[in-house]
């Protein structure tokens, strides 16, 4: 009985661990992203372009690496055209952000019409000699595939960076007020411009995981929603990366246990459980505005503002 | 700019949806709408089947359309509208969403008849169709019963919707008609479509100790994640063998297309009259892909119920009915559940040890 409850733990963390990659990917992204000041609601259609190509990629090719690739490419092309409209010509971030959703989802079904229904190998999962067979924590430790472990390194990259080097000051600034960062000197378009592409590329990448390693094929709008939640992730994080891991694992966690629950009989509505982390992220907005003194937030002062340099 | 955004990213959604003139004048005109894309490999995917099998049969005399991707609510009335518009007599609209969309097109051009796919509104030019699922799931079900080794089959369900739960329950007394010990672990992931929930949810019931995945969504994730881990599951609306070689028993296939003919030919008889069909293993409305992966015992036995079903000797509702709580259902159809109790069933078989949802 008690291997038995281990050995579904097992398997549970490690679903829970494939399930919050993709949003851990995305969100690392766009919080570089909007640390800089740009907020690009367009995650979604970043994603399910990574998807598309990445599959495409990885099918012609025959390689995930090169699937990988070719998704955080096609994320970071459609984030270009974001950057375009919103940092060079100053259009409104709200409105461009929903437009390339809808952009991206129609057309990587155009892109991925061709693909549907082929099958690929799903990416290869790490296997050392002795610790991946060690019972319980080996395959949860040792076993996963390269994603998993890349989204770690990526959170930690990116708290090093913002924390401890100067071009993360510089960043931060940008996205707190631009207006100061500008008189100081800074690029701010620029440093947002490049904060925006890396910020595609990481929802490229986090879309290409789900047709590459999570489940093998490419349909249209399999994405289903999750850029949405990595967007919500990063505002529940309050912008801090050490809280995006805790928020992107707390969020695939209740997805896994919910599905658990059902099937084990308990009786939780999993409507309501769906809704989980939504809630979740309404609450933690109310907290950072009612009591500032609560929580540690990070929101950056010039979120979503547009900024025009004057000459 | 914004607007040049907006307006690329409509080109863009208008690429996708397919426009498939044939030429020619004095030809009926049919337009189908699709929900998904026609490449789905599910639901959408047997529906152009269907319209392919018109344009073989009667192609001489007919045009098709189809536009794909249709959304639905408000967008599909301005896709109906316009194919209505555009000079086609008969149009089909293929899911549930289209039903009221379809209903106020049809009042508008009472020249245009129209064939609404699993809905119950109708009207003079307003006809509706759909599959006896249920039926399929019978089978299913005693296959299930036979193949599983741990006496638990695992069900991911989309919505707590009468054709769902009816699909549960037949399956159910199936089953239990081979073992009557039988237990089935009920997971809803609340959607359709959602690949990667709809993987997790099979890998949950597996990890839970089911080894037959049976499940009422449209993507074929749940057969992927049973043919990796060496268990069984049925394809759902198309046969999704290609995703799981030695883990598909069998599949409920949609075949719309002798229907289709079966209309068509009747506006170009100018006999077409509104009405209901509810379509089987009979009139092959719904057809059994090939048993595969299990022992000739199986097979034998899948096909006599199949045959049985399909030759009215076999209800899978057959009374007594006996609910979750025990109680013996009204057997309102003599010897057999009728088709209203079917088409508006909101109750377990005796059997599943589950609430639903919404209970």
């Amino acid at each position: 009985m008690a291997r038995q409850l281990m050995g579904l733990l097992e398997a549970i963390i490690l679903a829970v661990l494939a399930a919050s990659t993709p949003l851990l990917l995305a969100a690392a992204g766009e919080l570089v992203a909007e640390r800089a000041g740009v907020l690009n609601l367009g995650v979604e259609g970043m994603m399910i372009m990574g998807a598309a190509c990445g599959f495409a990629g990885a099918y012609v090719a025959g390689s995930t690496l090169v699937g990988a690739l070719c998704g955080m490419l096609a994320g970071t092309a459609l984030a270009a055209i974001f950057a375009l409209l919103t940092l060079g010509l100053a259009v409104n971030q709200v409105a461009t952000g929903l437009a390339l959703t809808i952009l991206g989802i129609g057309l990587s079904g155009l892109i991925g019409a061709g693909f549907v229904g082929e099958k690929i190998v799903p990416a290869p999962q790490l296997h050392l000699p002795f610790l991946t067979d060690l019972p319980f924590v080996g395959r949860i430790l040792f076993g996963q595939d390269a994603f998993v472990y890349l989204s770690l390194a990526l959170i930690a990259a990116i708290w090093w960076f913002i924390y401890r080097t100067r071009a993360g000051l510089v960043l931060r600034a940008v996205g707190d007020n631009h207006a100061s960062a500008h008189a100081l000197g800074y690029p701010v378009l620029t440093i947002r411009t490049v904060a925006v592409l890396f910020g595609g590329a990481c929802a490229g990448l986090g879309g290409a995981y789900l047709p590459l390693a999570y489940t093998p094929f490419f349909i249209p709008g399999m994405t289903a929603g999750r850029g949405w939640i990595a967007l919500a992730l990063v505002v529940f994080a309050s912008w801090l990366p050490g809280r995006l891991v805790a928020g992107a694992y707390l969020f695939g966690a209740v997805t896994i246990l919910q599905l658990h629950a059902q099937g084990a009989g308990f009786g939780i509505p999993s409507q309501l459980m769906s809704s989980l982390p939504y809630l979740a992220t309404i609450l933690v907005l109310v907290v950072i505005s009612r009591a500032r003194g609560t929580l540690r937030s990070a929101s950056p002062a010039s979120l979503g503002l547009v900024f025009v340099p004057d000459r | 700019m914004r607007k040049i955004v907006v307006l690329a990213a409509a080109a863009i959604l208008a690429a996708g949806a397919g426009v498939d003139h044939a030429s020619a004048q004095q030809k009926l005109k049919v337009g189908f709408i699709y929900l998904g894309p026609v490449g789905d490999f599910g639901w959408t995917y047997q529906h152009e089947v269907g319209r392919q099998y018109v344009v073989k049969e009667l192609g001489s005399k007919v045009e098709t359309t189809y536009l794909e991707n249709v959304n639905e609510g408000p967008d599909s009335e301005r896709s109906i509208e316009q194919l209505a518009r555009s000079g086609h007599k008969l149009i089909f609209t293929t899911s549930f969403g289209y039903m009221d969309p379809t209903i106020k097109v049809a009042k508008k051009y009472p020249d245009v008849f129209f064939e609404h796919n699993t809905g119950y509104k109708r009207d003079k030019n307003v006809a509706t169709y759909s599959a006896r699922f249920y039926e399929g799931r019978y089978i299913q079900g005693q296959i299930a019963a036979k193949m599983s080794k741990t006496g638990v089959l695992g069900y991911i369900g989309s919505f707590p919707i009468p054709e769902v739960i009816s699909g549960m329950n037949s399956t159910m007394l199936g089953a239990q008609s081979i073992n009557p010990n039988i237990k089935v672990k009920i997971i809803w992931v609340n959607s359709w479509f959602d690949p990667g929930k709809e993987a997790d949810a099979a890998k949950a019931l597996l990890d839970q100790g089911a080894d037959v995945i049976m499940q009422h969504t449209d993507s074929p994730a749940a057969m992927q994640v049973a043919e990796a881990r060496h268990a069984h599951a049925f394809g759902q609306d198309s046969d999704m063998i290609k995703f799981g070689p030695s883990a598909q028993l069998t599949a409920i296939v949609n075949n719309w297309g002798p229907y289709y003919v079966e209309r068509v030919q009747a506006v170009l008889d100018n006999k077409w009259t509104s009405g209901d069909v509810w379509g089987g293993l009979n009139s092959k409305m719904l057809l059994m892909a090939a048993y595969t992966n299990m022992p000739d015992e199986v097979k034998t036995l899948a096909m006599q119920t199949q045959a049985a079903i399909a030759g009215g000797t076999l209800h899978p509702f057959k009374c007594p009915v006996i609910d979750q709580d025990g109680k013996t259902v009204e057997c309102k159809g003599g010897t057999h559940l009728d088709d209203g109790q079917i088409l508006g069933m909101n109750f377990y078989v005796k059997g599943i040890d589950d609430k639903m949802p919404g209970k």
